[in-house]
């Protein structure tokens, strides 16, 4: 069951320039949502923003019937959502696509690793949330360009171990998250999101390490529900619709390591 | 409340909204959002003989009030949809259109053929306008000849009602049209999407894959209005109009500069219920000026 209603942002926080989270309450009860899964929200605050813009879920709280969204200033329409004003009312679709596929490791003491970057980290604080629910201990590898673009590292602390790189060597290791030493012990299952260079590196990574590896992708998207077919991305299968096959692929699915 | 049932040849509307094709998939993506009875009728997306991949992504730019598409008939074949689609969607109490594509005219006769027994598909659509595949699509639908080959060879394979989807690519639609009609089109829609093209000027390349796409949204509404209005006049078949309709207003522009029935488009992806509100602000319209019938205000400029 899909929703498109208005939200009343409740919050608005400006986590550095270029990054503003924004916790928003439903009307309406929520509908089931899972850690991967996105909303389409109306920027209407943005006069040169036509369509929706997709957005990962970042939590979701039933109860409160509250969401999070983790979004970056990359245009008009998403500085427009981020500069809202708290109060005000924001119309988003939710929820969208196929959530992330959480297995048990095979060993209790195999721990999934949940590797982001950027505004990418947002569907794995989710992912990281439903697996503590799920009894499995996740462990981070969130890399960024500075330590002032690291997220919500609070939070992901409280869910499991942190590593942290970053371009500049502000925090944490200096390079990307593929030359992070992490990635040079086993691993069995990899979640991934963030820049399509980075997924496609930790998807050849994993494949190095016979890790499964789930990518979620941000194909640019008109409708988000499967009509418009415009956010097709080649798999095994021919091209499908990211937003209604995906967002998050497992990469045997994809055709990246061709 | 007032009448809003219109006729399209002998496909009758329970009321002149349906949806474009392209945008509203087969219908069943947007049943959280639309109750589908409600429609007039909705057109499924552009179905071939057989199952096409499409254009290579990026297939889509967003522009100033509206947005480039180069999907380029992705379909799983009409085969796929008569198996597997048309079951799921027959009985979902609304006119079922199926808009047909194809590289020759011999392909779209097959396809027309292929839909003939299905008793729920009561019209279906030519596209002899789509600006994103190769072969056939717009270069049937931008001479005479080639829209009166494609036309008189469909008609003749398929008794029931014939729309015809026109390119506003052309020098004059008027004589497109009235070509149609002299094949025996029961009736023509306008307007496809304007052939566009958008850079990034960041990265030095193109927006879509195909370097230009069809431009869709409010940002060529005046131009299908003015081209609805000119065609109305000079055929006599009822026109459908389309072109970045988005609220009950946009839809009665098209219906007074005389469409009998509108689409709506692009308008989907941006508030999934649009064809609803269209609905409810047509009926609001006619109870605020006291028209009884809808047709009362069809054609009326």
């Amino acid at each position: 069951m899909k929703i498109c209603t208005d939200f009343r942002l409740t919050e608005s926080r400006h986590l550095s320039p270029a990054y503003g989270l924004l916790t928003l309450q439903s009307e309406e009860p929520l509908p089931e949502i899972h850690a991967g899964q996105f909303a389409q929200v109306r920027a209407d605050g943005s006069k040169t923003t036509f369509l929706r813009r997709p957005i990962s879920i970042c939590s979701a709280d039933p109860e409160t019937r509250t969401i999070r969204l983790l979004i970056r200033r990359a245009g008009n329409g998403t500085a427009a959502l981020i500069d809202t004003p708290a109060g005000h009312l924001i119309n988003i679709m939710l929820p969208l696509g196929r959530p992330f596929d959480i297995q048990a490791p095979d060993q209790s003491t195999d721990r999934p690793l949940l590797i982001g970057g950027g505004v990418g980290v947002a569907p794995l604080l989710f992912l990281g949330h439903e697996m503590r629910q799920a009894g499995i201990c996740p462990e981070f590898l969130i890399g960024a360009r500075s330590a002032s673009d690291l997220l919500l590292l609070d939070e992901f602390k409280a869910l499991g171990d942190v590593h942290i790189t970053t371009d500049d060597g502000s925090l944490g290791h200096r390079g990307v998250v593929t030359a992070h030493p992490r990635l040079q012990r086993p691993v069995s299952q990899i979640f991934c999101c963030g820049p399509a260079p980075m997924m496609k590196a930790v998807a050849a990574a994993a494949a190095k390490l016979g890790a499964s590896c789930q990518v979620s992708l941000e194909n640019m998207m008109a409708c988000g529900i499967g009509a418009c077919l415009c956010c097709v991305e080649k798999t095994v299968r021919g091209n499908v619709c990211v937003c209604t096959e995906g967002p998050v692929f497992n990469i045997n699915q994809l055709t990246w390591l061709d | 409340m007032a009448r809003l049932s219109v006729n399209i040849g002998s496909l009758h509307l329970k009321n002149p909204v349906l949806t474009a094709s392209g945008t509203f998939g087969y219908g069943e993506e947007f049943a959280d959002f639309v109750d589908l009875s409600r429609l007039g009728g909705f057109v499924v997306k552009g179905t071939t003989l057989h199952s096409r991949e499409g254009n290579d992504y990026p297939r889509m730019a967003e522009t100033p009030s509206g947005m480039l598409n180069a999907v380029g008939l992705q379909n799983k074949g009409v085969g796929y949809f008569i198996d597997n689609i048309y079951p799921r969607i027959k009985d979902c109490g609304s006119e079922i259109i199926v808009n047909v594509s194809g590289a020759s005219p011999a392909d779209y006769v097959a396809v027309a053929e292929r839909l003939t027994p299905l008793q729920g598909i009561r019209a279906i659509e030519l596209n002899i306008s789509c600006p994103n595949v190769k072969q056939g699509g717009m270069a049937f639908g931008t001479t005479c000849a080639g829209a009166a080959s494609v036309v008189s060879a469909v008609r003749r394979a398929w008794n029931k009602t014939l729309i015809v989807k026109l390119s506003p690519n052309v020098t004059d639609i008027v004589e497109i049209a009235r070509a149609a009609e002299d094949e025996g089109a029961d009736s023509v829609s306008l307007i496809n999407t304007l052939m566009g093209m958008a850079v990034d000027v960041e990265r030095r390349r193109p927006m879509l894959s195909t370097i230009t796409g069809g431009l869709s949204g409010p940002a060529v509404r005046p131009v299908a209005v003015r081209m609805v209005w000119q065609v109305a006049k000079a055929v006599k078949i009822p026109v459908i109009g389309l072109g970045g309709i988005t609220c009950g207003r946009d839809a009665l522009e098209f219906l007074m500069a005389g469409a009998t029935a509108v689409q709506i488009g692009t308008a989907n992806f941006l508030d999934p219920a649009a064809t609803m509100r269209v609905i409810d602000e047509i009926e609001e319209y006619c109870t605020r000026h006291k028209i009884s019938d809808i047709r009362e205000i069809i054609g009326i400029i």
